[in-house]
């Protein structure tokens, strides 16, 4: 009778000992993680590679990495690929910079102000279901083919999440740390500066790199609809002329500059946020 | 000079949390409310912050109605409640923003060292333990050198060995500048270390029901004789305010008590 209970004590007892395996030093779990991450891509495109070269596949319409890199190289000897990224950078930064201003602003104003809120959140609702690319019409119509059409574009993709995000933050910002606030007197936008906006950075943050997300969308969106430059024009330019590589290129191009970009809000935001106490604080 | 003057709360639920509280407190002295769950202890010490408005009566200080928080008025609640984005000194320099940088950081640092963690200035809250960070939010709350502070059953949270050593703490503390305190509680024990005057309260209305007078020599003993009195004088009148009927026991000594008393 009494051996049963104990072989199943017994079992228990050794698995946390198995847990404590010894573990790789530090740096070598980061390096694992990158390859782990990267292992799926880089097998894709090495497989393709072959493929192509032993003359399973012409690579025509889906170029192998070789070809890309070529195309890379060659827009990037005649400066080409310079100019297109930096127009599309510059579009994407002045969009994201008007959206996310403004998304803050009045996202603040609806978060903080209940009347505000009534005011402003029923009519910016109605407007976030409207299918952002149908402002393109009338941005054009307003602005132009330019660049402020554009530039408009990429903001109202990057003001709704921002904007929701500030609103819905403020409002879950726990009232007992508001009323901390109330006890020093604070009120208005010292209540906003003090207690509030700190409140919210973390999820501020979370709304920013969504924002971008939609800029770097959007973007697309605003360089086909008629462009001399940009990513997207080269895109288009890769559809019209029929070269699949260089449209993969401009892909690549966006995939690395999306990253980068997230990358650096990640970055610059974490001095501000080594306070948080929360579940994936402690991690990175 | 605190009055509360005929105090009524009435939630818009139609629950009278609070009625006809009156009592005036004297700059200096230590008041401890104790009584059953839901008797409005903590509607009433909202009301004298200023965070809500009562229904009926008014609360003075000095001749001036508190109708909104004061600077004059701290309050310490039962949780520490620090900003978690500001380090140990900004969560105490907090309330003296307005003041000029080497004031603020002169003020912070005495108080730290007051509550003593003088070596925690740069730690994060939550690297605190929950004893420590209690201590911190009383340092804000004394920093300002407010007249008169109000603690909403501040220790409760606390282990017992936690909360004895907070409680002399305050009493410390308290005795730098001798501000009004009114401490809301569930501890009887508690009420009798630190207070002059022990109010019973009685609920649904939420009143005052029975004052005693604590005044025991400090600082205080809480084995002494005197204590375990005033203790027994306390929890027979808590016993009282919620019609329970009265050990025999705690009765006669109730009784004996008072005549010894007066």
């Amino acid at each position: 009778m009494s051996s049963v209970p104990m072989s199943v004590e017994a079992k228990s007892a050794r698995v946390p000992g198995e847990a404590v395996r010894p573990r790789a030093p530090v740096r070598y779990v980061g390096l694992r993680l990158l390859i782990v991450s990267i292992a799926l891509p880089a097998g894709l495109a090495i497989a393709w590679e072959i493929a192509v070269r032993a003359g399973l596949s012409d690579g025509r319409l889906v170029p192998p990495p070789s070809r890309i890199w070529q195309e890379f190289e060659e827009l990037a000897r005649a400066g080409e690929l310079y100019r297109h990224v930096v127009a599309t950078l510059l579009r994407v930064a002045f969009g994201f910079a008007l959206g996310t201003a403004a998304g803050t602003f009045l996202g603040a104003l609806a978060g903080y102000s209940s009347l505000a809120r009534r005011l402003l959140d029923p009519t910016l609702q109605g407007l976030r279901a409207v299918p952002s690319i149908a402002w393109i019409p009338l941005f054009i119509l307003w602005l132009g083919i330019f660049e402020p059409s554009k530039v408009a574009l990429i903001a109202v993709g990057v003001f709704f999440p921002v904007y929701l995000g500030v609103m819905a933050a403020i409002l879950s910002v726990d009232r007992k740390i508001v009323e901390v606030g109330r006890v020093f007197r604070l009120s208005g936008f010292a209540m906003v500066r003090r207690i509030l906006l700190p409140a919210v950075l973390p999820a501020y943050v979370v709304a920013l790199r969504a924002g971008l997300g939609l800029g770097w969308m959007f973007v697309i969106a605003a360089e086909f609809m008629g462009a001399s430059e940009g990513l997207g024009y080269l895109l288009i330019d890769g559809q019209q002329l029929g070269k699949p590589a260089e449209i993969v290129a401009a892909i690549l191009a966006f995939a690395v500059l999306g990253k980068l970009t997230d990358a650096l809000i990640a970055i610059a935001a974490a001095p501000f946020l080594r306070w948080e106490d929360a579940f994936g604080a402690q991690r990175s | 000079m605190l009055a509360l003057n005929h105090l009524g709360k009435t939630y818009p639920n139609g629950v009278r949390a609070l009625e006809g509280f009156t009592l005036t407190v004297a700059p200096g002295e230590i008041v401890a409310i104790v009584g059953g769950s839901g008797c409005g202890k903590s509607t009433l010490l909202r009301a004298v912050s200023g965070l809500d408005r009562p229904t009926t009566g008014s609360v003075m200080l000095d001749g001036t109605a508190i109708l909104e928080p004061h600077e004059k008025i701290g309050i310490v609640f039962q949780e520490p409640r620090l900003l978690p984005w500001l380090n140990v000194a900004r969560n105490v320099g907090f309330g003296l923003e307005d003041r000029p940088k080497p004031e603020r950081s002169g003020r912070v640092k005495a108080q730290l060292d007051r509550v003593g963690l003088a070596d925690k200035a740069t730690v994060w809250p939550r690297e605190l333990s929950g004893g420590q960070a209690q201590r911190v939010a009383i340092a804000r709350a004394f920093v300002t050198r407010p007249e008169v502070l109000l603690l909403d059953e501040p220790f409760s949270a606390l282990d017992a060995f936690t909360r004895a050593d907070l409680q002399d703490h305050l009493l410390d503390v308290w005795a730098d500048s001798k501000p009004t305190l009114i401490i809301v509680t569930h501890d009887v024990d508690e009420a009798i270390v630190l207070a002059d005057r022990v109010i019973v309260m009685r609920s649904r209305p939420g009143r005052l029901y029975e004052e005693i007078t604590t005044d025991l020599a400090r600082p205080r003993d809480r084995q002494s004789a005197a204590f375990d009195f005033a203790k027994r004088r306390v929890l027979a009148a808590l016993d009282r305010s919620l019609d329970r009927k009265v050990t025999d026991d705690g009765e006669t000594r109730t009784e004996t008590g008072a005549a010894m008393w007066w």
